[in-house]
């Protein structure tokens, strides 16, 4: 194989945000490789690397199971492909989810990612928020955080690195291969961390 | 790809706060086209009712827009349609976790700021319900949630998004069942950005200034829309989707996303209906799965429709010309 073959999951959400800081990543990098948008399992098959993007967990999820996705992706991640879950893409990594309001929630999980999360734990739309936030532990000191009806982590286990905090809430963790994040990368201009995502993938590969 | 940045000088919606240890900003474009953005691919449906609501949480809607009536309903009833109940709305947003959209009158000012601070998810200033003021739409600068707002045309989709609007669906004729309207106005909207694209391909800036005089509009926005040769914000279709293929057509015209309205739940079979424009929205490209998706639903159990040239109300035209 030449380069690396980067998907992102194409189900719903912010998609072309994260392909196109994905292509910036590997030209900064000078990695050869390809990203493309992936919706079936025969798509899957061929990754090195996966983000799955913000949107709906509950949409991605149910259509994900629909078409037999969701299966292929999970044979994927135990097989150690690196994968990146912003937001939606969080949730669904999580081996547990409920909802900050409406409670405790029967949707479709990856069930990789030992954390619990709690749904939209900033509140709603109006509570959106942008900071400035920081992930010391993998060389990002600055970052601008976009915060859009986020997920929290609540409880992590013990082979879970937290990697960045806003107060008390956990936005950010890496278990082995599997990032994640509350906040939007892809919609920022700062690339840093998808970098870092294609340097896992490129050390995998 | 869309951009996230809208351009106004005006910083009222913005709100700065110290939370913790930490600066943070809310209402700011980016979270506001970002929300519309996580919608993108997906499909908002309108509900009445909590019952409604969870049917399309359940169906893999990506959010709900809680109106008091149905659109055929608004036109079936005749009177004022104001925006819907605010208890309603409340049990609406307790009862999901998807977001929770609600619509208010074109031009109420008022009754936005009351969606606003019932904590609604994203506003529609909607022509569905009975204009407040023809001739001025609410400054949405000024508010914290996010607006979406409808356009049959690309002069009125700009007018919008100047005015604050972070998304835009391309209205069809509401309550009609019928999608020709909605076919119409998006190859409308499709048309003339092709052609200020050509100008703009064209580096030809004084034609540009003149295209943005014929839209009363400004010449930086139509630069914009020009050079990406798309509307700068998320754009949803809208107006009499009944159907599976109703949904992936529009699709395939290029539309972001999808507002159902009363196709869903005017149907007698609206939760398997529900799902089907759902995977249909999704695998547009397919038809294949848009097949099995049309295999869900009975045409016999379609709401019926209304011929969209002789309606004694057309929702559409309200509010166009300002």
């Amino acid at each position: 194989m030449t380069g690396l073959n980067i998907g992102i999951l194409a189900v719903q959400g912010d998609v072309a945000e994260n392909v196109m800081a994905t292509k910036m990543s590997l030209e900064e990098l000078g990695i050869d490789g390809i990203v493309n948008e992936v919706k079936t399992p025969e798509q899957i098959a061929d990754l090195d690397g996966l983000i799955i993007p913000g949107g709906e967990s509950t949409v991605i999820g149910t259509l994900s199971l629909v078409n037999g996705s969701l299966k292929k992706i999970k044979e994927k991640i135990a097989n150690g492909m690196p994968v990146f879950g912003i937001c939606a893409g969080l949730i669904l990594l999580s081996k547990k989810a409920k909802d900050r309001v409406v409670g405790e929630m029967d949707q479709p999980l990856l069930d990789f990612l030992d954390v619990k999360i709690e749904r939209n734990a900033f509140g709603r739309q109006r509570d959106s928020f942008e900071s400035e936030i920081s992930m010391e532990k993998i060389g990002i000191p600055k970052f601008h955080g976009v915060f859009i009806r986020a997920p929290s982590i609540m409880e992590a286990g013990k082979d879970v690195e937290i990697l960045s905090k806003f107060n008390e809430k956990t936005i950010a963790v890496k278990q082995g291969n599997i990032i994640g994040t509350s906040f939007h990368p892809e919609l920022t201009a700062d690339i840093s961390l998808h970098k870092y995502f294609v340097n896992l993938i490129r050390k995998k590969n | 790809m869309i951009p996230l940045s809208g351009d106004s000088g005006d910083t009222k919606g913005i709100v700065e706060e110290k939370i913790g240890s930490f600066n943070t900003r809310r209402g700011t474009s980016i979270l506001k086209r970002g929300f519309a953005h996580m919608l993108k691919n997906g499909v908002v449906m309108d509900v009445t009712t909590v019952e409604q609501a969870q049917i399309a949480e359940d169906a893999g809607a990506v959010a709900v827009m809680v109106l008091d009536k149905l659109p055929v309903d608004v036109r079936k009833a005749g009177g004022v349609a104001r925006t819907a109940s605010v208890r309603i709305i409340q049990e609406i947003m307790d009862s999901i976790t998807i977001p929770v959209m609600a619509k208010c009158r074109i031009g109420h000012v008022y009754e936005a700021l009351v969606l606003q601070a019932a904590n609604v998810d994203m506003i529609d200033e909607s022509e569905v319900l009975t204009p407040a003021d023809e001739t001025h739409h609410i400054w949405k600068w000024g508010f914290t949630t996010p607006f979406v707002n409808g356009a049959r045309n690309l002069g009125e989709a700009l007018r919008r998004i100047e005015e604050g609007a972070a998304m835009i669906r391309t209205k069809g004729e509401p309550g009609t069942g019928n999608v020709a309207e909605a076919v119409i106005h998006i190859k409308n909207v499709n048309s003339e950005l092709r052609r200020i694209k050509s100008i703009y391909e064209a580096g030809d800036d004084q034609d540009l200034i003149s295209v943005a005089r014929e839209l009363k509009v400004s010449y930086s926005i139509v630069g914009e829309a020009a050079s990406l040769g798309r509307l700068p914000v998320v754009n949803f279709a809208a107006g009499g989707i009944s159907t599976p293929a109703d949904a992936a057509y529009l699709m395939t015209l290029g539309c972001d996303g999808i507002f159902v309205g009363s196709g869903i739940f005017k149907s007698e079979d609206a939760k398997e209906r529900a799902q089907a424009i759902v995977l249909a929205t999704t695998f547009w490209e397919d038809p294949d799965k848009v097949k099995e998706a049309q295999k869900m639903i009975d045409e016999r159990q379609s709401m019926l429709g209304l011929d969209t040239k002789n309606l004694e109300l057309r929702m559409q035209e309200r509010g166009s010309t300002a």
